[in-house]
C-alpha cells in the first residue's frame, strides 16, 4: 500500500536527518565551456564545520555554487542531506543558507528590511520574518544599526549583514564563502566567534571556504583541500594532526650523552640543533611523560620543551606538493 | 534565536505556500515605489481620464444632470466600442509612462548589487524571480488599465440594462485582452532591458528608444515605399492595430495616396495595413525575444567560458 505523500516526505526527512553525510560528492564534475573546473569529486563530507581550502582558482567557490544549483554539473552529481542537487534543488535550498563572497545586497533598503525580505523568500511568514530579522541582526552585532540603509554600511558591517541574511531562516547547512574577506582584525575575530558559536550550537553544519588557513583552523573540524579542481586532501583536522609524527624541541642543561643514548634505545629519532638543544621525533607509544622520566633518570635539566604538531599550514603545503591525496 | 538569548536556533514554525512567494517581491517593491511623492502624484493623475470616463457614462443616463448643465444628449460621445477603445488607448499611454518610471531599476538594481545569488540560493526559482519582478508592473498597470475599465463597463451595463450587457460582452473581453497584452508587452520589454542595462537612466532611455526609434524608422519606410507594412516594426502601431482588431474597428485599407504618373495621369494607391495575424505574430516574436534575454541574463552568476 502506498504511503500518503506527506508521510513519505516526513519519512524522507527523518531518514535524511539520521544520515550523517552532509554532502555526498558522486563524481561531480563541472566545466565552463571546454574548461574543466571541478574534476570527478568523490567523497562523503560529514563534519560539523568543513573548511574548503585551496589556492585561487582551485574550484572552491565553483563547488559551493554547484551545490547551490547555480551551475549544472557536466558529469556526476552530489547530494546534500540525501537530496540530489539537480532533482531536489528546492528541498536543498530550503535547508541551506549562503553568504556570498562578493558584496551582495538589495539597494535602497535598511538592513532589517533586507534581512526580512530574505527571510520571507525562504518561506517565513511576514511576521516571523520580521521578528527573526531583528534577532539575526542583533545576533551578528548589527542591532543598533539595523535601520540604516545598507549602502551606508562599512565593509565589515556588510559582511555581518550578509551573515544575518544567511542565518535568518535558521538553515541546517551554512555555506560561508570567504566570510572574513576585507575585515580588520577585530571584525575578523568577531566573525570567527560567530561562526564558532553557530558551529557549537549544533543546529547547523558549516561549509567555510577560505584561503586564510588560520580562519579554517579556528573554525573547522574537517578540511577539504582542492587543487586544480580535484580533491587533494579530505581529512579530519584533529585526527590528521594526531596521525602525524610529533616533534619536540628541547632545551637542556647537563651531559647529553647518556640522555640521547637512552632516547635512541626508545626508538626516537633526534637531532642536536645547538649546544643544549635537541629536536626529537616521538615514536608511537612514547609520550612526553617518558622524556621527563628519562631526564630525571639521567640527571638532565629540561629548561624548555615545546610540543609542535603538524599545523594546518603543514597539511596544506603537503597537499599542494602531493596532488595524489584523496578522501 | 531570540534577541535576549543571543544564540543560534533553527526556525521551526509554519512556512508560506510556495506558489505565493513570487508576490513577496511586488509587496516589498511598492514600499520603495510609493515613497516617491512625484510618482504617487503621477499615479493619481493616471486616474483622471477614468474619472472623466465615469462622468461621461453617468451623464448619458442622467437627464436631470444634463438639464442642469444645459447639455444636449446628442453632444455627448456615444457609449460604444470606440468610446471604450479611446479610453483603453489613453490608459495605455499612462501605463507606458508608469512602466518607464518603475520598470528600469527592477532587475538592473539587483544585477548591479549582485543580489541575484541571494534570491536564487533560496527556495525561489529564476521563473519565480522574473514572475515576481513582472508582477510589480503587472499589478500596478492593471490598476490603471483593465481593472477600472472593466468596472466602468459594468457601470455602463448596470445603467443601460442587461440586454446591452449581453449584446456588448465582447467589448469587455476586448478591454481585458487589449490591456493585458499591452501591459504584458510593457512589463516584458522593461524587464528585458533592465536585465541588459545595469544603469537606470540608460535603461529608461533604452525603453524609450525601443518604442520610438523603430516607430520613426517605420514611418520612414512607409513614406518611401508608400505602404503601411512598416508598422510591423513599430510596437505602438502594432498595438494600435491589435487593439483596433479587438474592438472591431480595424480596416486593412487604411488610406489612399493620390499621385500623377510620368504621363500626367492621376493615380490612386490604396495603402494597406499588415494583416492582423502578422501583427500578433510580431508581438509574440518580441515577447519571445524578451523572454530569451531574461532567461540568459537572470542567473546567479555569469559563467565566464
Amino acid at each position: 500500500m502506498a504511503l500518503p505523500a506527506s508521510l513519505q516526505e516526513e519519512l524522507l526527512q527523518d531518514q535524511t536527518l539520521n544520515d550523517p553525510a552532509v554532502i555526498d560528492l558522486l563524481g561531480l564534475s563541472v566545466s565552463f565551456g571546454r574548461r574543466p573546473i571541478l574534476k570527478n569529486l568523490r567523497g562523503d563530507l560529514r563534519g560539523k564545520a568543513i573548511g574548503l581550502l585551496g589556492p585561487n582558482g582551485a574550484g572552491k567557490t565553483t563547488l559551493i555554487h554547484t551545490l547551490l544549483g547555480f551551475y549544472e554539473p557536466s558529469a556526476g552529481s552530489a547530494r546534500i542531506f540525501g537530496y540530489d542537487i539537480h532533482d531536489q534543488a528546492k528541498q536543498i535550498k530550503s535547508l541551506v543558507g549562503y553568504m556570498p563572497e562578493r558584496d551582495s545586497f538589495i539597494a535602497k533598503m535598511s538592513a532589517v528590511h533586507f534581512v526580512r525580505l530574505m527571510g520571507e523568500l525562504s518561506g517565513l511568514p511576514p511576521e516571523a520574518a520580521l521578528e527573526r530579522a531583528h534577532e539575526a541582526l542583533f545576533y551578528v552585532g548589527l542591532g543598533e544599526a539595523r535601520y540604516r540603509k545598507l549602502e551606508t554600511y562599512s565593509l565589515g558591517m556588510k559582511q555581518l549583514a550578509k551573515l544575518a541574511q544567511a542565518i535568518v531562516q535558521g538553515p541546517k547547512l551554512l555555506f560561508l564563502d570567504e566570510p572574513t574577506n576585507g575585515l580588520d582584525p577585530p571584525a575578523r575575530l568577531r566573525m570567527i566567534k560567530l561562526i564558532r558559536e553557530i558551529r557549537d550550537s549544533g543546529q547547523a553544519h558549516i561549509v567555510l571556504s577560505s584561503h586564510l588557513l588560520l580562519d579554517v583552523e579556528e573554525c573547522c573540524d574537517e578540511i577539504l583541500i582542492l587543487r586544480e579542481g580535484q580533491i587533494a586532501v579530505y581529512c579530519n583536522l584533529e585526527e590528521e594532526r594526531k596521525s602525524n609524527r610529533k616533534f619536540l624541541m628541547l632545551e637542556t642543561r647537563g651531559d647529553l650523552t647518556k640522555f640521547v643514548a637512552a632516547l635512541k634505545s626508545l626508538g626516537c629519532e633526534y637531532a642536536l640543533t645547538g649546544d643544549h638543544r635537541l629536536k626529537i621525533v616521538l615514536q608511537g607509544g612514547v609520550e612526553v611523560r617518558d622524556l621527563y622520566q628519562l631526564a630525571a633518570q639521567e640527571r638532565i635539566q629540561l629548561r624548555r620543551l615545546s610540543y609542535k604538531r603538524d599545523s594546518l599550514e603543514d597539511i596544506f603545503l603537503k597537499a599542494m606538493e602531493n596532488s595524489n591525496g584523496g578522501v | 534565536m531570540a534577541v535576549y538569548e543571543q544564540s543560534y536556533k533553527r526556525y521551526i514554525g509554519p512556512l508560506t505556500p510556495e506558489w505565493s512567494r513570487f508576490l513577496i517581491i511586488p509587496r516589498h517593491a511598492y514600499r520603495g515605489v510609493f515613497k516617491s511623492k512625484i510618482f504617487t502624484a503621477f499615479f493619481v493623475v493616471c486616474f483622471v481620464p477614468l474619472l472623466v470616463e465615469a462622468i461621461l457614462i453617468y451623464l448619458h443616463h442622467n437627464m436631470n444632470a444634463l438639464g442642469i448643465m444645459k447639455v444636449d444628449m446628442r453632444e455627448l460621445i456615444p457609449i460604444d466600442a470606440s468610446f471604450f477603445q479611446t479610453f483603453v488607448n489613453i490608459q495605455g499611454g499612462f501605463a507606458f509612462f508608469v512602466a518607464l518610471l518603475v520598470g528600469p531599476p527592477l532587475v538592473s538594481r539587483d544585477l548591479r548589487n549582485n543580489a541575484l545569488p541571494l534570491y536564487l540560493c533560496r527556495p525561489f526559482s529564476r521563473t519565480e524571480y522574473v514572475l515576481g519582478k513582472m508582477s510589480v508592473l503587472l499589478i500596478l498597470l492593471s490598476m490603471i488599465t483593465w481593472i477600472p475599465q472593466l468596472l466602468l463597463f459594468l457601470f455602463q451595463a448596470y445603467l443601460e440594462g442587461f440586454t446591452w450587457f449581453t449584446q456588448n460582452l465582447w467589448i469587455a473581453s476586448a478591454i481585458v485582452i487589449g490591456s493585458v497584452v499591452w501591459i504584458l508587452l510593457l512589463a516584458l520589454i522593461s524587464q528585458a532591458i533592465s536585465a541588459l542595462v545595469k544603469w537606470r537612466v540608460i535603461a529608461s532611455a533604452a525603453i524609450l528608444g525601443v518604442f520610438f526609434i523603430p516607430s520613426v524608422f517605420a514611418e520612414f519606410l512607409n513614406f518611401v515605399f508608400m505602404t503601411h507594412w512598416g508598422h510591423l516594426i513599430s510596437l505602438a502601431a502594432l498595438m494600435k492595430n491589435i487593439s483596433a482588431g479587438l474592438f472591431g474597428t480595424f480596416v486593412r485599407a487604411s488610406g489612399t495616396i493620390r499621385f500623377e504618373d510620368f504621363d500626367g495621369n492621376a493615380r490612386e494607391f490604396i495603402v494597406m495595413e499588415p494583416p492582423l495575424w502578422m501583427c500578433w505574430g510580431m508581438l509574440f516574436l518580441v515577447c519571445a525575444i524578451c523572454l530569451a534575454l531574461l532567461s540568459r541574463k537572470v542567473k546567479a552568476y555569469e559563467v565566464v567560458r
